[in-house]
């Protein structure tokens, strides 16, 4: 009835497990408690849950991505705290339990964490630069973040019922295969990425769909903003690596619930194909992280410095060379595989020429700041702090591409740090960039601050305390993933590494004291002009937050800063023209199809990891029978009449156009 | 000053694009250079295109599993001896077929009559349907001759590559089934429109994919 669950699943004599996960249930009962109590349930169902709005799905994905942030830090706290406890000794994990920190650390990390905020962030903040509505596909949107919530619920759920992967972010076979991982923990993995990477290739087929054809009037390819051209170049990666992740994991699951010999030791089974395909997949994937965050980077610079972007167009050029160039890197991720010197110097080679692309884009950056008035806000403090270490991150990424160098470093901490280095500066920095930079735009009111500055620094100096020592171990010939330690060479560096993670703890307590302090504030923080940052694209022209249309009338976009154009016309003395008239409105109807698709991937997903066919089935009949009734319903769109449509817009403009005539005065 | 852009003769920065279909734009608005955002059925054919190229890389993965693991046969038996070319190009011969008749079908569409259309995408489903049969029933011989997935690993991506094919055309009748009873409650909607459309193309690509199949996999794999 149960397939392979029983009672045995839940792990009553690990007593960190369970507190944690005692801990996590609690908290959340608390909630739905709180949210009952206060009658908050008809709002949650129907402005968020069932909401079709590309602002509102942004948000979800990002307070998604803050929550498993905090569950990978704490992975990250444990695994720090256990390398110092276990030096001569066995510290507090036991080896198959720190194995499974590992692998969850690295799994949440990636496909919840940053995945989650840089998706969010380009739902929020990429239809709103284009000057359109919503994304082309705005149901499909909200299912898209549905699956992606499911895969996190799962990878949670695992932490109580059963157990996690043991075998690393990525499940190398023929370690992942029956033979040698006969639990659920690779089965867990499979399904939640399975079904988020579901997720995420359809927001990759939807956003790229939204940027190609559903732009602004008369914004050409090259009018886009450059946030929008990292967006596309990201989402094209998606739409074509993703794929490749979604067929090797179905053969690792059919190796391991059919009896398929693609990876295993037996009947010809190749491991070496694993890990040619997953990383085919994986080192794209590293650039539909990063590509965003470069992105974001250029509108801050650009902002920040009120200066354009220097080298627009090189820029754009930058962007897609690495998009394409990307594909051909993947081979070294295992140099050491023994593909023969000349194979593994054309990836070598290749794996420097993308970093060309990079300096392209960090000497932009720079030029951007020279000769502008730079501003030292929150958002360009993490800019420039993501510039000088992410050239450190880089450079090590071209010693580790010099295949003879990379023989001595593989699989060495010099390695977690290097990637770490170019992932924290790359997307964690420009996650909290960006989050601080269009907060005012989503709520109305900017970030406090003082406590911002403050995460910015204690995240940094944290951040350079672990992440050097664990360059220098590196070196000294510690290698990954060591459950406990015997040298004493690495002792006095471990400690400092441990010290760094304490100072980071402090960073992200004040990054939750920001967001507490600015709610409580947000009277004085409020933005009433929806322009908080003297911004130069489409997004900074509607009011803060925008209504749920985004633009009463789509703007006309005559080059790639229309708002700075509309706002320098107002200081030569045209006041921005009114609307004459206004038209009505088509907007998609919200839809509960996402949450109750993702209700049953669910169950699938359960289902499928504890053998409970019956269940799998129900899930399956369920996830169809959500799809047939969103095809059968009557109206997809409703209409606002052109009479709300220009109360709204004017309530909103109102505030803007006060400002904009006191500057003019100014002026 | 003069304007010399047709861009900046407009000094209002809202102008009203193209968006004559209330923000959605014209049937004609494509959507690429300037002309504002593209018609619902531009968009809805231009993603569900771009939702295929996906899928055709996914399917690009298991050839190349294939390719890998063709020779891997592991003692075991190999395509020349397990193929029954009859069969396959009966399979061929339906699935081609039933693209044809999927065109018929457009064609039926465009001329906005529901009974040719609901004639022709039913013959297109029956031929589907029967290729289908056809792969059920090879993949059911080989697993009785011991030559089942579990074999080899040239075995798994055979039964892994085809039988995700195999899949794909499941999905397309149950998807042609669901719009096939939805067009005979509603008739043509613009919703449903554009499905067809979509319809159209998947079922297209899975004929390219099975070219695809039937080249490199039973035809390479069975040649001496």
């Amino acid at each position: 009835m149960l397939g392979k669950l029983d009672w045995s699943a839940v792990p009553f004599d690990q007593p960190i497990p369970l507190g944690a996960a005692l801990i996590v249930f609690l908290a959340a009962v608390a909630v739905l408690i709180w949210v009952t109590v206060k009658g908050y349930w008809p709002y949650l169902w129907h402005e968020w849950i069932t909401s079709v709005d590309h602002k509102r799905i942004g948000v979800m994905y990002i307070v998604l991505a803050a929550l498993m942030l905090f569950r990978g830090f704490v992975d990250a706290v444990m695994m720090r705290t256990q390398q110092v406890l276990a030096i001569h000794g066995p510290g507090y994990l036991p080896p198959e339990h720190y194995d499974q920190v590992f692998s969850a650390h690295g799994t949440i990390m990636i496909f919840f964490a940053a995945m989650p905020f840089v998706i969010g962030l380009m739902n929020f903040v990429m239809p709103l630069q284009l000057g359109i509505r919503d994304v082309a596909f705005p149901t499909l949107n909200s299912v898209s973040f549905w699956l992606t919530a499911t895969g996190a619920l799962l990878v949670n759920i695992s932490l109580v019922v059963g157990e996690f992967a043991r075998t690393g972010w990525l499940p190398y076979a023929p370690l992942s295969e029956t033979t040698y991982s006969p639990g659920v923990g690779v089965d867990y993995y499979l399904w939640s990425i399975q079904i988020s990477g579901v997720g995420t290739l359809l927001t990759g087929v939807n956003l790229a769909t939204t940027i190609l054809k559903m732009r602004a009037p008369g914004m050409g390819y090259l009018h886009m903003p450059m946030f929008c051209w990292t967006s596309l170049a990201s989402n094209l990666l998606i739409v074509a690596a993703f794929p490749i992740l979604t067929a090797t994991l179905a053969m690792l699951t059919l190796d391991r619930y059919l009896g398929f010999h693609f990876f295993t030791n037996e009947a010809g089974g190749n491991q070496m194909m694993f890990m040619n395909l997953i990383w085919a997949w994986g080192h794209p994937e590293v650039y539909i992280l990063v590509l965003p965050a470069f992105g974001i980077y250029s509108e801050i610079f650009s902002t920040f410095s009120s200066k354009p972007l220097f080298g627009y167009r090189s820029m754009v050029a930058a962007t897609l060379f690495i998009c394409i160039v990307s594909f051909m890197v993947w081979l070294h991720h295992f140099f050491t595989m023994g593909a023969g010197a000349d194979v593994n110097a054309a990836f070598g080679i290749a794996t420097s020429v993308i970093a060309v692309g990079t300096g392209v884009k960090i000497y932009n950056w720079l030029f951007t700041m020279y000769g502008g008035r730079v501003r030292f806000d929150t958002p360009m403090l993490w800019a420039l702090a993501f510039v000088t270490t992410f050239i450190i991150g880089g450079m090590t990424g071209v010693l580790l591409a010099v295949p003879p160098a990379d023989f001595m470093l593989h699989n060495s901490l010099f390695l977690v740090a290097h990637f770490h280095n170019v992932i924290i500066s790359g997307v964690l920095f420009a996650a909290f960039a960006g989050l601080t930079y269009w907060f005012p735009k989503a709520f109305g009111f900017r970030l406090h601050e003082g406590w911002g500055k403050a995460a910015f620094w204690f995240t940094l100096a944290g951040y350079v305390l672990v992440f050097v020592p664990l360059y220098i171990v590196g070196l000294l010939g510690m290698t990954r993933r060591l459950q406990h330690i015997d040298m004493d060479l690495w002792t006095p560096w471990l400690v400092v590494a441990a010290f760094g993670i304490a100072v980071m703890i402090v960073g992200a307590g004040c990054q939750v004291a920001q967001l507490i302090v600015s709610i409580r504030h947000r009277d004085e923080l409020r933005d009433e002009t929806g322009d908080p940052w003297d911004g130069r694209t489409l997004e900074w022209s509607t009011s803060s937050p925008p209504p749920f249309f985004n633009y009463a009338r789509l703007p006309y976009v005559e080059n790639e800063e229309p708002y700075w154009t509309v706002k320098q016309r107002a200081l030569d003395g045209q006041a921005p023209a009114d609307h004459e008239s206004y038209e009505p409105v088509e907007m998609p109807r919200n839809s509960p199809t996402g949450f109750v698709a993702a209700f049953f991937s669910t169950l699938i997903g359960f289902a499928l990891i504890w053998h409970i066919w019956w269940l799998a089935i129900v899930g399956f009949l369920g996830a169809y029978a959500t799809f047939v009734v969103f095809a059968w319903r009557e109206h997809g769109d409703y209409e606002i009449p052109a009479d709300e449509v220009e109360r709204i817009d004017r309530d909103g403009r109102a505030a803007q156009l006060a400002w904009m005539r006191k500057r003019e005065r100014v002026a | 000053m003069t304007d010399v852009t047709a861009g900046s003769a407009i000094r209002e920065p809202y102008r009203p694009g193209q968006s004559g279909a209330h923000g959605h734009g014209l049937f004609s608005a494509t959507g690429h250079g300037k002309g504002g955002p593209a018609s619902k059925f531009v968009t809805a054919a231009y993603g569900f295109w771009i939702f295929l190229l996906s899928d055709i890389i996914m399917f690009s993965a298991f050839f190349a599993s294939f390719a890998v693991l063709s020779q891997a046969t592991a003692g075991g038996p190999t395509g020349k001896e397990l193929f029954e070319f009859p069969r396959i190009a009966a399979q061929t011969g339906l699935l081609l077929t039933s693209s044809f008749t999927g065109g018929l079908a457009t064609l039926a569409t465009h001329r906005r009559s529901i009974a040719a259309t609901q004639f022709w995408l039913l013959v297109t489903g029956l031929l589907g349907a029967g290729f289908l049969f056809l792969e059920v029933q090879e993949f059911a011989t080989m697993a009785s001759e011991q030559a089942g997935p579990s074999r080899s690993a040239f075995l798994s991506a055979f039964f892994a590559l085809v039988g995700c094919h195999g899949t794909h055309v499941g999905l397309g009748l149950l998807w042609l089934g669901t719009m096939m009873a939805q067009l005979w409650v509603k008739g043509f909607r613009p919703d449903l429109l554009r499905r067809l459309h979509c319809f159209g193309l998947f079922w297209h690509a899975l004929d390219i994919i099975w070219i695809a199949i039937f080249t490199l996999v039973y035809l390479l794999g069975a040649s001496p």
